[in-house]
């Protein structure tokens, strides 16, 4: 990000510190090969992304698959080492925490994942996988363990006898819940949600939708909400990253995006969205972009978009356009962009 | 009135599991026009796909108990299996959700594309596989006589997806099944690659049935749209109308359910209540009355069967077709 955008995000945000500031961050997996495992190549998961949460807000984080958008979140949350850059959490530099300092700064954070049949335990009851938060962190023994065991179950609108049950017995949505339950058995003050809805079916989606939003003003929650679908994404966010080949294209309140993209990636994207309304879609004028997303392993030079970029020139390839301010919280990243 | 090229009748699909039958498909009637595209909407597990193997006979291990699949004056459920498969080759085609392991890995895409033509037309390898060229070149694939040489996996999700298409297509079948082709793919590549049925059905007047969870593409795709719940249609009609004024309570909920990215203001979504229905032991009456804000006393007692309401639209509702009308409760 150049000095006069960031200046002028810092001025904007100066009524409190962000919750979440990831600066420059680059988490790039080794490409091994042969006996020796020497590594040939990089996946450039993350190249590069600079992004701030404030207290209380939700930042919705949209891509395409292999975009990058989970390796971020996860990177965030430092399940992984990362490769460069600087991750401040409540203005500490948490990039290279390790041991317990790392394990204590986690019981802030948590994380609700997409498959709600993967992430819990099939051996384990709910109450033990919803109480083994407390557990690590010691926060609570015996009678109020239990107590806290039955409020998280209340809390997310499942009924605490089911303590005793284990996984299978559970639809994905109630599952889902489980799931959240364990979130907040921390009492974190950041969640990661990736893809919390996309495996559940249209008709639950909606309820853990308005179940996150509830916990959120609630528990006075900041999300970085990971999704596909950016009608979800703009439905719960207050701001709205759109990534693009390990890096932020285009950053904006839900709205001014769906109204104004100045980004042709996001332009295209928000396009490819069906309506369901049958008149206003089959009215709809669509981008449809040619080709598929480029390799992570050798991104192209320049702006990564340029291959399926309607508006690319020669000087796309030369240089990398910058996140530059379109207006109060609205960045983006291009030498041509949208009227 | 334009000729109806597929008309299914009362279809029964049976699957026997250790825990009881469970009645994937439960008298399903529909048809379809020369020509249209007709969405078929619906969560997992509601009978969508279902449907659509019966229609192939393809739904193995389930098992069709009773009704009829009527294509072109015979009745595709009792034909022989040699004629089915003349059926499947060249007069009804389908493409399915996962591009990935759809085509054979250890042949060249061009051979297979051109399968269809050998095995059904007996058009030899040379022609069969130009044939599979110009297929591949009119789903959109660049260079396609290069493309044709490669294996499925030197392709992308989307272009696996058009290769389907293109091998569906060799033979100009009248009619085309799309069982949620776009849901493993990006929006981007799910953009493409309705476009690419879109251009299908205007070229060749492939009639479309087009499977899918997502209602915006039927809303973008389809003339015609049923819904269906629990193994049965409970609202058909045509697609402006069913989303204008649904005539089910299922349908009316789910629309409200979905966050729209045309919202213009924040506002709570409405979620559906409950859980879909456990198809083993189904509810007695109508199987979505335990979720249903217009419940009235009749719903757990009978089943509803698929009526006309109004002009266009048919609805399995013993409310609506009691003439009340589906409206937000204050």
């Amino acid at each position: 990000m150049p000095d006069t955008a960031r200046a002028q995000l810092t001025r904007a945000w100066t009524a409190t510190e962000p919750l979440l500031a990831v600066h420059d961050l680059k988490m790039w997996f080794p490409i091994t090969s042969g006996i020796m495992q020497r590594t040939v190549a990089h996946v450039h998961a993350v190249d590069g992304v600079d992004l701030e949460i404030m207290k209380g807000e939700t930042l919705g984080l949209v891509g395409e698959s292999g975009c990058g958008k989970s390796t971020l979140g996860r990177t965030v949350m430092r399940l992984y080492d990362p490769t460069a850059g600087t991750i401040r959490f409540k203005g500490e530099d948490i990039t290279n925490l390790r041991g317990e300092a790392l394990r204590s700064k986690r019981r802030e954070m948590a994380m609700i994942f997409q498959d709600p049949y993967a992430s819990l335990d099939p051996r384990q009851t709910v109450g033990d996988i919803v109480g083994e938060p407390i557990d690590i962190h010691g926060l609570a023994k015996g009678k109020e363990r239990q107590d806290r065991i039955y409020d998280l179950l209340n809390v997310v609108g499942m009924n605490p006898q089911f303590a005793d049950r284990y996984p299978h017995e559970f639809s994905g949505g109630q599952r889902q819940r489980i799931g959240i339950a364990r979130a907040l058995a921390v009492e974190p003050t950041f969640i990661v949600c990736d893809e919390p809805i996309s495996a559940l079916d249209v008709s639950i989606q909606a309820q853990i939708i308005n179940l996150l939003e509830r916990l959120q003003s609630k528990f006075d929650l900041t999300y970085l909400f990971i999704a596909h679908d950016l009608s979800v994404v703009k439905h719960i966010s207050n701001r709205i990253a759109v990534m693009y080949l390990g890096k932020i294209m285009e950053t904006a309140p839900g709205q001014q995006l769906y109204r104004r993209p100045r980004h042709p990636y996001t332009g295209s994207l928000l396009s490819a969205i069906p309506i369901p309304d049958p008149l206003i879609e089959r009215a709809r004028e669509r981008v449809i972009l040619q080709g598929d997303v480029a390799s992570p392993v050798n991104p192209p030079s320049g702006c990564r978009f340029r291959t399926r970029c309607p508006r690319a020139r020669p000087h796309c390839a030369e240089e990398e356009p910058p996140l530059e301010s379109f207006g109060s919280q609205h960045l983006a990243a291009c030498f041509y962009p949208l009227d | 009135m334009p000729e109806t090229l597929l008309e299914v009748e009362d279809l029964h699909t049976v699957f026997a599991t250790k825990d009881g039958n469970v009645k994937a498909v439960d008298g399903v009637s529909f048809h379809l026009d020369a020509g249209e595209t007709l969405g078929i909407v619906g969560e997992s597990g509601c009978g969508k796909s279902v449907t659509a193997l019966s229609v192939m006979r393809l739904q193995r291990p389930g098992k069709i108990v009773s009704g009829k699949v009527m294509f072109k004056g015979r009745d595709l459920t009792k034909i022989s299996e040699g004629e089915m498969r003349d059926v499947r080759g060249q007069e009804i085609a389908m493409i399915f959700q996962d591009p990935m392991t759809s085509l054979n890995p250890v042949f060249r895409t061009g051979w297979q594309v051109g399968e269809p033509l050998r095995l059904h037309r007996g058009v030899d390898s040379v022609r069969a596989l130009a044939g599979a060229v110009t297929m591949l070149g009119r789903v959109g694939i660049p260079s396609p006589a290069e493309r044709a040489k490669n294996y499925p996996h030197q392709f992308s999700g989307g272009m696996r997806q058009r290769a389907m298409i293109a091998m569906g297509l060799t033979t100009t079948p009248q009619v085309l099944i799309a069982d949620e082709p776009t849901t493993a793919l990006d929006v981007t590549i799910q953009a493409q690659i309705l476009d690419v049925l879109r251009s299908v059905n205007r070229e060749f007047g492939t009639a479309t049935i087009l499977i899918t969870h997502n209602l915006g593409v039927v809303a973008g795709m389809c003339e015609r749209t049923m819904v269906m719940y629990a193994g049965k249609v409970v609202e058909s009609g045509p697609t402006a109308d069913v989303f204008a004024h649904p005539k089910h309570p299922y349908t009316w909920s789910l629309l409200r359910s979905i966050p729209r990215l045309d919202a213009e203001r924040h506002e709570p979504l409405k979620p559906i209540e409950g859980l879909p229905p456990n198809l083993i032991e189904l509810p007695k009456g109508c199987a979505f009355h335990p979720r249903c804000p217009f419940k009235i006393e009749r719903c757990s007692r009978d089943t509803p069967v698929l009526n006309r309401i109004g002009e266009t639209q048919m609805a399995a509702c013993w409310v609506t077709q009691a003439g009340t009308e589906l409206k937000e409760r204050a």
